[in-house]
């Protein structure tokens, strides 16, 4: 499958790469690892006249702690890096364990946390993970930088809170140990059927306060405030399944495919909410 | 019309020079104007993994990459594996395990299990099973295939 003819520039600074979208206007398109873009282009699902290679640009790369203990990932950094991240394994686990259960070695050798967050397929893994973290995302436009968090990020299927122009160039959060992702994937490609993220705050046995998000169900990643409400002072892990059970109920827009009806999605959304949970409340 | 880019890429220790249009995959970059006909293509949707090769160091689907991206990079194929007439241990492993019947999947498997066997020289069973997990196989049920990477593991611990 061959793609529309375009223009491809390679980004040497995020400068260019903010200029040559200027430039570019509609027609222009940034291409990170391309594990999204490019088999839509072999589909002529996208077109684009102009692509602008971001992914090699050191300004966008580095996984690290910042002064005030936040944790910063760089757009560019490769699954495959987040997974093997000590920094992440240490201090923000879930998401090395979620970039890890990404695709194959392959795609995540290639695809990068930014154009995974930006392009938001709805069973893409790291959206959940970002919006339990309640981690902010970085953006660069023609007007300068601005933060956007992530549940506000996430719109709806492959939209998120981006203009023409913009650039995602990276996503922070604080360190959270006990928090986990858990999915039931598409066997072929692994992307998430369900998926579902908890951040939980543990005090003792019993849950003060969490944060729970799910991808793959509906048409973006999303907090389930109900599942959060019911483990607020619930004792963990004994509570988890209770706490989980209206997970998928509470959810207005359930995908139905092939892989799986909406009565499934919705079922597996409180199994999967169940696991996650349980499993973060086990690394307090 | 887009303008032709030119291209230099490192490809099994040869620096190869080329003007391509930037839409040029690099499996059929490899395949048609390098005649490197060792990485094949499967399914043409980034799932099969018959086209992997390793980019800089790490395991690709060479369909799921223009060849522009690897301007400047090192490209590594099949074909450039084996040190003359000396296999490459996972060559060898395939060879001595049986690891193949049609052949078609061998080239992506073994660049796969190369980028496996460089991260982790002694992976157990599950972890090869799912470092092979972006390449799948129509023939042998996979088991000797995982005997195969066992048997390159432990040729390369001795050497
Ligand atoms: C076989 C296969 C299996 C996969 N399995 C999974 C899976 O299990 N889970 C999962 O989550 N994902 C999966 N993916 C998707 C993979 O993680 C993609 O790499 C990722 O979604 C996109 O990242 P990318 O760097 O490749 O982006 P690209 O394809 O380069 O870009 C995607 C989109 O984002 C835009 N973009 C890229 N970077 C930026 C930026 N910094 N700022 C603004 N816009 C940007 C691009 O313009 C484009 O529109 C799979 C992909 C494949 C091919
Ligand atoms: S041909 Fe590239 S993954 Fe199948
Ligand atoms: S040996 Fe035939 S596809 Fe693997």
């Amino acid at each position: 499958m061959i793609p529309t003819a375009f223009d491809y520039r390679r980004a040497t600074s995020v400068a260019e790469a903010l200029a040559l979208l200027q430039e570019g206007g509609p027609e222009a398109k940034l291409l990170a690892g391309g594990h999204s873009l490019i088999p839509m282009m072999k589909q002529r699902l996208a077109e684009p006249g102009l692509l602008i290679d971001i992914g090699g640009l050191d300004e966008l790369r580095g996984i690290e702690e910042q002064d005030d203990g936040d944790i910063a990932i760089g757009a560019a950094m490769t699954h495959a890096e987040i997974a093997a991240s000590e920094l992440l394994r240490a201090q923000a686990p879930i998401v090395a364990e979620t970039a890890a259960a990404i695709g194959d070695a392959q795609v995540r050798n290639r695809g990068t946390i930014g154009g995974s967050l930006a392009h938001a397929d709805p069973g893409a893994d790291l959206p959940a993970v970002m919006v339990a973290l309640d981690a902010t995302i970085a953006i660069l436009g023609p007007n300068g930088d601005r933060q956007v968090a992530a549940e506000d990020f996430f719109q709806d299927i492959l939209t998120v809170d981006l203009e023409e122009g913009e650039i995602v160039t990276g996503v922070c959060f604080a360190p959270c140990r006990s928090a986990a992702y858990a999915k039931l994937e598409q066997r072929a490609s692994k992307f998430a059927l369900v998926g579902v993220a908890a951040a939980l705050t543990l005090d003792g046995g019993s849950c003060s306060s969490a944060r729970v998000a799910v991808t793959g169900a509906s048409s973006h990643a999303q907090r389930l405030g109900g599942v959060e409400d019911a483990l607020a002072g619930a004792s963990l892990p004994d509570g988890a399944a209770s706490a989980a059970a209206g997970a998928g109920d509470g959810l207005e827009f359930v995908n139905e495919d092939l892989h799986g009806s909406e009565g499934y999605r919705r079922a597996m959304t409180a199994v999967f909410a169940r696991r996650a949970i349980e499993a973060a409340a086990g690394r307090g | 019309m887009s303008e032709p880019v030119p291209i230099t890429i490192n490809v099994n220790g040869r620096r190869r020079s080329a003007m391509v249009e930037a839409r040029l995959l690099l499996v059929h970059y490899l395949r048609e104007n390098l005649n490197l006909t060792g990485t094949h293509v499967g399914c043409d949707t980034s799932q099969c993994g018959a086209c992997t090769v390793l980019l800089d160091g790490r395991s690709t689907k060479s369909c799921t990459v223009f060849a522009v991206l690897a301007d400047g990079s090192e490209v590594q194929t099949i074909e450039g594996l084996a040190d003359g007439d000396e296999l490459h241990p996972l060559q060898d492993g395939f060879w001595e395990e049986h690891g193949l019947q049609c052949g078609y999947c061998t080239p992506g498997m073994i660049m796969s299990a190369a980028n496996l066997l460089q991260e982790n020289p002694s992976p157990s069973e599950d972890e090869i099973r799912e470092g092979i997990s972006g390449n799948l196989c129509r023939c042998t049920g996979y088991q000797h295939i995982v005997n195969a990477i066992q048997h390159a593991a432990e040729r390369m611990a001795q050497s």
